[in-house]
């Protein structure tokens, strides 16, 4: 190019033809990311739509049923629920012992290596395989069967990536001084992160829960493929209530039940033929999406009043 | 530390009973934080075994050739047969719609998120985005179901109700929220001085991003396309609702076809005995769906290591 050959309107020209280029992108990009609030938006308002006629009280205290307008989704919620709880009780000590041994403890070896590539990868794994180890594994070699302890176990294997790395990245936020300041005054390691590390991060991690959680509560292929069942018409035990005449369940006995969970309940109205049911499951998503967005709401806003706050 | 006067000694050693003590309980505590980290390594060998031995006596009554080669996928049959190609096909060929969505998608999204928008746009922009990420597959399944498919409908009058076609298209408007942000954060890693050099040369902002920003993150986009792969080709749910359940060796997206997946879970859904050849069947669809998603990350560990920029 001889720039000595251009006359200035050429170049007015050339700008004019850039900047209207970049305005062209600029307005494919509010595009796309209109298209995605679009979707929710649409999603959302569809459901609530379709739906809304079947959101009454007795939607939540119903068990499923043939009869689409008297289904309920109690089995259902109450199963999420349950499934929700193992699976936070086993994913969120597990996850955050791993976070504060790999940021903490780990010396800089191949072993610690072997770990960081695992995690990595399976945050890659699609959910279904985790189904399948559940299966093997959970389900007939350990004999847990098809229940609420199997399902839970396998979410948290799931969502243990999630708070692996939002742990480690929470802790690597706390500056160096506050160890050194704690192991100066005596503390061993473990003193300076269970009194220091820990309790610092916990914004960090509490949002890496809940994150993981509301994937969890949503996640469906994994809880079909170790066989749960799809129409439920009774509850889990209730600890130490009468489940038959003389026998009264023991505190864990509803961990070995079997269950149905939000999103089975939802895959199941949504494949059948008769359209009535297709209202129910409308207003089954919208309840799921409910749970979810809220889950994530408060994760978003956790971090973004957490950004606001630390000052080290 | 030395005792002067025997009066001493208890003290210290007290003391040091007690550092012992100290020292033992911070042993016991990092072997346990350490088989807390160690639970993912178990995880993954647990997957490996339990494919990999269940697949064994899959293959030892199917030929490695008939599951390669045959052009029909009925297991549960009395005539069975064991062509992975029919599932393979459903699954390769939704995967390609949604990337066909997302990547474009995510890309336009991410660059213009990282390259174009101002502070204000991203705050809004980014949990958008995420809130998209969040919404539960099966959701997404219900929306290609009863909304895209019959929109679609009015568009090709012909599109049967199951179809490749609607799944993949909302599975690709599900993957675009990993591929915009990990792309985004490639790309906000990449120095400004880079970019200040383009600008001193009189570049534009778009020049500037498709031919400094964009090279320079390559190894980052990459990434963020490869794990969009691994989520495309592991998707279940949207396929199990939206594209039917029946084997179809088709490379037409505009027709009904079971992938790996929607397979499994169609077992899964019935009941099958433990043990049973069916039941092998989805191990060695899960192993088949591992492979796959391993190859594809291979392919994105050299691409990235082919053009990772140094600065």
């Amino acid at each position: 190019m001889q720039p000595t050959s251009l006359t200035t309107e050429q170049i007015r020209a050339l700008i004019a033809k850039g900047k209207m280029k970049d305005a062209i992108f600029k307005g494919m990009g509010i595009f796309c990311l209109a298209v995605a609030l679009l979707v929710i938006v649409l999603l959302v308002s569809d459901m609530v739509a379709k739906g809304s006629e079947r959101l009454t009280v007795d939607f939540f205290l119903n068990f499923a049923s043939r009869r689409a307008t008297q289904a309920g989704i109690l089995s259902a919620w109450v199963g999420s629920l349950l499934v929700m709880l193992v699976t936070a009780l086993a994913a969120v000590p597990l996850g955050v012992a791993a976070g504060v041994y790999l940021e903490e403890y780990a010396k800089r070896n191949w072993l610690t290596e072997i770990i960081e590539i695992n995690i990595t990868n399976l945050a890659a794994v699609p959910s279904i395989v985790y189904g399948l180890l559940a299966l093997g594994i959970f389900v007939y070699t350990f004999g847990f069967g098809q229940s609420i302890l199997s399902a839970g176990l396998t979410l948290a294997l799931l969502i243990l990536p999630i708070i692996i790395v939002s742990t480690r990245e929470a802790i690597r936020a706390i500056p160096a001084m506050i160890r050194e300041g704690s192991m100066a005054v005596g503390a061993t390691r473990w003193q300076t992160c269970r009194y220091h590390i820990i309790p610092y991060a916990m914004p960090g991690i509490l949002t890496g829960v809940i994150i993981g959680l509301a994937r969890a509560i949503g996640e469906t292929a994994p809880i079909i493929t170790i066989g749960a069942l799809t129409f439920i018409a009774f509850l889990p035990p209730v600890p130490f209530t009468e489940v038959s005449p003389g026998v009264s369940a023991g505190l864990f006995d509803w961990v070995m039940s079997p269950f149905t969970v939000m999103p089975i309940q939802i895959f199941n109205w949504t494949s059948r033929p008769d359209p009535a049911f297709e209202v129910n499951a409308a207003a089954a998503g919208f309840v799921l999406m409910a749970m979810v967005l809220t889950m994530n709401g408060i994760a978003i806003w956790l971090r973004y009043k957490m950004r606001k706050n630390i000052k080290w | 530390m030395s005792a002067n006067t025997p009066s001493d000694l208890p003290v210290v050693s007290d003391r040091l009973a007690k550092n012992a003590m100290r020292h033992a309980s911070e042993r016991v505590i990092e072997a346990l934080l350490f088989s807390a980290a160690a639970v993912s390594v178990l995880t993954t060998i647990g997957i490996v075994y339990v494919l990999v031995s269940e697949s064994i006596h899959f293959f030892q009554n199917v030929s490695i050739v008939d599951f390669l080669t045959d052009t029909q996928w009925t297991p549960l049959f009395d005539d069975a047969h064991f062509g992975i190609m029919v599932l393979v096909s459903g699954t390769l060929v939704s995967s390609l719609v949604a990337l066909l969505v997302a990547i474009p998608m995510g890309t336009i999204i991410a660059i213009y998120l990282s390259e174009f928008a101002n502070g204000k746009v991203r705050e809004v922009a980014k949990p958008i985005l995420e809130l998209l990420g969040g919404i539960p597959t099966i959701v997404f399944g219900y929306f290609a179901l009863l909304m895209v498919t019959p929109l679609l409908q009015k568009i090709f009058p012909e599109l049967p109700g199951f179809s490749l076609l609607s799944a993949g298209l909302v599975m690709g408007i599900m993957i675009v929220p990993y591929i915009a942000s990990l792309s985004e954060d490639a790309m906000r890693a990449v120095p400004m001085s880079l970019r200040e050099g383009s600008y001193a040369m009189g570049s534009t902002r778009l020049h500037t991003a498709l031919h400094v920003v964009v090279p320079a993150a390559f190894s980052g986009l990459a990434a963020s396309y490869i794990l969009a792969i691994s989520r495309a080709v592991g998707e279940t749910m949207i396929l199990a609702v939206a594209a039917g359940m029946q084997p179809n060796l088709t490379w037409n997206p505009m027709e009904p076809a079971a992938t790996i997946t929607s397979f499994i879970v169609q077992v899964a859904l019935g009941d099958l005995p433990h043990g049973s050849i069916g039941y092998q069947t989805i191990f060695a669809a899960g192993l088949t769906l591992i492979l796959i998603t391993l190859l594809f990350n291979i392919l994105g560990q050299w691409l990235r290591r082919r053009f990772r920029e140094n600065y």
